[in-house]
Order: C-alpha cells, then structure tokens, then sequence
C-alpha cells in the first residue's frame, strides 16, 4: 500500500484495512468525557523533527535550501551548475530525493559533491524524519550550503517543514505560465521562483510570457524574487549564484531564515532541543 | 496526495493529547484546514478512517471548522473573507500586497475525550 496517500486502498479491499476499526464498534460506555482545547499542528511530529534538523544545522552555520518543482523542471540541472559556478567559494552538498534509483545523487557525486539519496518508495515528498536520517549521513562541520533536491511534485512537499531555512520553486518555461495559478501552495511558499530552461523563451513566444508568470506569482500574495535561468547559456544562472550569495551573507550577519512553510513558530521551537 | 502522512500526524497528536489527560479514547476531533493549507478536507476524512484504526480515536468523529481565506490589504487596509487561494487580491483596491490572516491553518482544535479515570478526570476539569 502507498504509505503516504492510501490510493491502493479500492473499495474491494477496504474492508481488510478497516476491520480493526469496525471491531471496536461496540456499545460504548457511558462515562465522564471531556472537551480539551488543543490548538496544535497537524504536523506537530513532523515539525518537531524538522525543528531539531534545524538545530542540527544552525549549529554549524550551514544555509539548507529545499529544491521543489515538478519531475523534469531541471533540478538536478541548475545544482550541477550550481557547483560549478560556486566552485571552491563554498561547501556544498546535496540530499537527493526520489521515488527510485540513484541516478541524480550519482550526477552530483560526479561533480565532486557528497550526495545522499533517499529513495521514498512510494511517497510523494520527503519529510523532516527521511531528512534527519541524510543529516546523519554527512559531515555537517564540511557544509556551508546544503540542497535538498526534493521529490517532483508540485503539491505535497510544499505542507512539509524539513528544517530547511529557504524554499526555491523551479517552474521550467515548458510547463506554462499559469502553473502558479494551478499549484497556489506550493507557490505560495517560495522564497525565490526560478523559471528555468529560459534559453527555450525564443521558441516558446506567446506561450510563456515572463510577466505573466510574475503576475500569477504576485496574485498568491508572494513578494518572491522570480528570476530566469538557463543551465545551457553560459552565466545563465548568475542570478541565482548572486542570490545564494546575499542568502549566505544575511545567514553570517545573524539574520533569522524559516522558510515560509513553518506555520507556527510555537510549535517548531518546542522541538529544537540538542541532540543527545 | 499526502492526506495519509497527515492524517497519521493527526492521530499522533491525538494520541499524546489523549495520554497527557489520562484518557483512554477519543470520541471527537474538530481540526481546521485552510484552502491554502495543502491539504483537502475530503480526502482527509477518508484517510482518517484508515489512521485511527488500533488508536484510541479508533471510534472518534472528525469535523472540520473555518478554512476560508482571509486577507489584509496592506496599502488601503481593507479585510477580505473567503478569497480564492489562488487570488490573493484585495477585493476594494486590487493590490496583491496584502496578508493572509486565515487559511493557511492545518490545526487541530479541540478533542472530546472519555473513558478518563476519575482521578484524571478532576484533574482536567481544574485545569
């Protein structure tokens, strides 16, 4: 069964997976009960994992930035250049998500890179819990920039909280410039929109127009930087080196980064306690 | 689809509430679930049927409260309910310059539970 959405379960073997449920449908006892306000996260175990990740990187100054998008935007692409264009400027490594095979952490070792993949089965985002278990995989005192390439997708990894400081979108022109009118989350929680594969504009005319992209990006409320690159032009990813660079600047002066997904800062900060 | 995850993260923390008050079963859950919060309420439900089981929220009812969008407009002030998530636009001067006050929530409200000991009981009450 899929562990993350329970799409396998069909009306033909329902009953199996609820059974447990429907034995315990007796008469219920009649008894005190009681109303407690909670008012806590959903995804409070999630969060707090995902807090103590933060932690775990805060102590070591290393900048975490997710990578979300839809399989096939380019990715793996831009952190190929990535490494390249930053070169011996800073430390770099990759946790790679997929839901199979090691191809894109091998891309990244090639380039001289510690790279980790999780490979999540079935499940459609990874999480602060698959996230934990790469940082212990590293050497954190080595990282002054860490990726976390996510799973390709444009709805679930947007809700999840890795104990990353910074969220980048990819949206690759192909795709169509109302993608962000379509995904409004994960748009929403951008810090940064990159529109890759830009060196396709010229063929794409009418039918990827920049501003357009911006203006659906700005109806979600988001004041994101949206910036356009290209892995194939050569300084097609200046923008975005500049950018890592300011982020990297604003970490070493103190400044405080979450990224936009944490929707309580009560509930992320009960778990950031030091690892035993 | 990552209704299951949430559903599982919401039965954990049902779980700890219910341990923390010394009860032995759930028989209520009232969450609220912003349209912008990623995750739908339908398909929610039906992954709670499947999360709960062998839990003490194995017989509890889940309800759903609030969840509309609401805005803020930060230049001419102006407060907006029920917004489409996916136009975030002031509904008196069209800026898009606005914050999200309400809608963004993946919140679990409140629990009913039973089953306490009468000792956890008083206890509750007090507090």
């Amino acid at each position: 069964m899929c562990q993350t959405c329970g799409c396998t379960i069909t009306p033909g073997n329902r009953h199996l997976v609820e059974a447990e449920t429907t034995l315990f449908k007796g008469p219920r006892r009649q008894g005190p009960s009681t109303t407690v306000e909670v008012l806590s996260n959903l995804l409070s175990a999630n969060d707090r994992e995902a807090a103590h990740n933060r932690a775990h990187l805060d102590q070591h100054g290393i900048l975490a930035i997710n990578l979300m998008s839809s399989p096939g935007s380019g990715k793996t692409s831009l952190l190929e250049a990535t490494i390249e264009a930053l070169g011996d400027s800073c430390r770099i490594a990759v946790i790679e998500g997929d839901l199979a095979t090691e191809n894109d952490a091998a891309r990244i070792r090639a380039k001289g890179v510690p790279a980790i993949q999780i490979t999540t089965g079935q499940a459609c985002h990874l999480d602060a819990h698959m996230v934990h278990g790469a940082l212990h995989q590293l050497d954190l005192t080595a990282i002054d920039v860490l990726f976390i390439e996510n799973v390709g997708n444009l709805v679930c990894p947007a809700s999840f909280d890795l104990g990353h400081h910074l969220n980048v979108t990819l949206l690759s022109v192909t795709e169509g410039d109302d993608k962000p009118a379509k995904y409004p989350v994960m748009f929403r929680v951008a810090d940064l929109v990159l529109l890759t594969k830009a060196d396709l504009l010229d063929v794409l005319g009418d039918d990827f127009k920049v501003e357009a992209a911006i203006r659906h990006v700005r109806e979600l409320a988001n004041a994101a930087p949206v910036l356009t690159v290209s892995t194939r032009r050569t300084d097609g990813i200046g923008a975005f080196i500049d950018w890592i660079r300011d982020q990297r600047a604003a970490r070493k002066s103190g400044a405080q980064q979450r990224p936009r997904i944490v929707r309580d800062e009560l509930t992320a900060g009960r778990g950031a306690v030091a690892h035993p | 689809m990552h209704e299951l995850a949430v559903a599982q993260g919401l039965v954990m923390e049902a779980e700890r509430v219910a341990a923390a008050h010394r009860a032995a079963l759930v028989e209520r859950i009232v969450v609220r679930v912003g349209a912008l919060s990623g995750v739908e309420p339908e398909l929610l439900e039906r992954a709670f049927q499947i999360a709960r089981a062998g839990t003490c929220a194995r017989q509890a009812t889940l309800e759903f409260e609030g969840g509309d969008v609401e805005i803020t407009c930060r230049s001419c002030g102006s407060h907006s309910v029920g917004v489409a998530p996916n136009r975030l636009i002031c509904g008196t001067c069209g800026g898009w310059q606005v914050d999200v006050t309400a809608g963004e929530d993946l919140l679990l409200v409140r629990l009913e539970l039973s089953e306490l000991d009468a000792e956890a009981a008083l206890e509750t009450r007090s507090a």
